[in-house]
């Protein structure tokens, strides 16, 4: 229990949270990397999920695929940029856009297949187009699904985004890599708890606006 | 990037001998997974307040970075390949557990009423009727499962149980792209394999589900 006290006094100390390398700032870039990659992939996966989903053209490569996607090792991505286009964010953004895009393919995907044939008919009948059919009817009805896809792909990217840190960015990676290096585990300790409290958290408060969106739904 | 094919035919027996290393982390912590959820599945879904709870700290594992887990373990089980197992069996649990009280919650209350009035016991129905009813959904988080942990395992190259993992800190190390790019193709094709071999499994255990479709 001795890591424990250690633990919480490095989680407290004042001077650990302040400065251009304290917990607030690496908290903030860890942030700035996971929405920004999880706002890139959902502008790649939702379009694709919508239009297998509407179609029905393509739904099984588009599923194998994001089957694969699950399959990519991230560091070995991460490593793999990095040594072809050399030092910069892009090898963090690409790994970890490519984690995001088989959650919100696949869940946007669900949600537009589970719109029953007949409402789409109803739609259809009452003179909608396709397109007015999609957003005015089936996005609405898979909303929930697609909301889930987003919130799945957010925690992964949250707890995957320490590797940032390995390419020598930052984010809250940074006190997991430099506690390896200098074998301080209360180090090591406090950035896997900072992590898993902050997808935690982002979590809670997607579920709360999932909550809040779809109040008048009865699932 | 120029690949230098000339490594990977002088390499064979490494990435064959690693490929066997990474299955031996990746099968062991999948089938250990399996083995907690089962019961904690069955837990889950006969106890209804309990069920938050477990899918909730399942959930939670889930956000610790893989690499830290690996590390906090490192006290308890040391630099061995139970560390490496132990932390790719706690992210299964997430998948597995879920897909299994779901599964669970998809047979009919009616078709174990039935079961349990021609005189089965409680267990007999639970392992009778009522896991082979919900093997489908419940193959399909192993499936999930086993497809991350062998995306996964790769991680624990810190800890030097990273089986093909290994080729990325090599690589790095030496700026040399061939043998990362060659570790993430085989890490590709041995999810596929094991998603191929997982999906004849699952066609063999459920005889009724083919009589079903030729019918």
């Amino acid at each position: 229990m001795d890591l424990l006290s250690k633990l919480v006094a490095w989680l407290t100390s004042a001077g650990q949270w302040a400065g251009s390398e304290g917990i607030a700032q690496r908290l903030f870039e860890h942030v700035e990397y996971s929405l920004l990659s999880t706002l890139v992939a959902a502008l790649i996966a939702l379009p694709i999920g919508l239009f297998i989903g509407h179609t029905g053209r393509g739904a099984f490569l588009a599923i194998n695929l994001s089957g694969f996607g699950r399959a990519l090792p991230t560091v070995g991505i991460v490593t793999l940029v990095f040594l072809v286009s050399g030092l910069s964010m892009t090898p963090v953004y690409i790994s970890l856009v490519a984690l995001a895009i088989p959650s919100i393919v696949t869940n946007t995907y669900a949600g537009m297949a589970a719109v029953e044939a007949d409402t789409k008919d109803a739609a259809r009948g009452m003179g909608m187009t396709g397109l007015q059919s999609l957003w005015r009817v089936e996005v609405p009805l898979a909303a929930p699904l697609i909301m889930t896809g987003l919130r799945l792909a957010t925690v992964q990217v949250i707890a995957t985004a320490t590797i940032a840190a390995y390419v020598s960015f930052g984010g809250l990676g940074r006190y997991i890599f430099d506690g390896l290096a200098q074998r301080d585990l209360t180090q090591v300790m406090g950035g896997a708890v900072l992590v898993a409290a902050l997808a935690v958290a982002v979590d809670l408060i997607l579920a709360g606006i999932h909550r809040v969106l779809f109040r008048h739904r009865l699932t | 990037m120029t690949i230098e094919w000339g490594w990977l035919t002088t390499h064979t027996d490494d990435l064959l001998a690693l490929t066997l290393d990474h299955l031996a982390t990746a099968v062991p912590a999948v089938l250990l997974g399996l083995l907690i959820a089962l019961p904690l599945a069955v837990v889950a879904h006969r106890v209804r307040p309990l069920r938050g709870l477990l899918l909730g700290i399942s959930n939670i594992m889930f956000t610790v970075p893989s690499l830290a887990l690996f590390v906090l373990l490192l006290p308890i089980t040391g630099l061995t390949r139970t560390t490496a197992i132990a932390g790719l069996t706690v992210y299964t649990l997430v998948v597995l557990l879920r897909n299994t009280v779901e599964g669970l919650d998809s047979v009919p209350a009616k078709v174990r009423e039935a079961s349990l009035a021609m005189g089965r016991g409680s267990l007999g129905t639970l392992v009778k009727v009522e896991f082979p009813l919900a093997l489908p959904v419940i193959m399909a988080g192993v499936r999930v499962a086993s497809v991350m942990t062998i995306s996964l395992v790769s991680v624990a190259s810190y800890i030097g149980y990273g089986g093909i993992g290994q080729l990325f800190t090599d690589g790095f190390q030496r700026s040399f792209p061939t043998p990362v790019l060659a570790g993430v193709v085989l890490t590709l094709l041995l999810a596929l394999a094991a998603d191929a071999v997982l999906v004849v499994v699952q066609w063999l255990c459920t005889p009724w589900i083919r009589k079903g479709a030729r019918a």
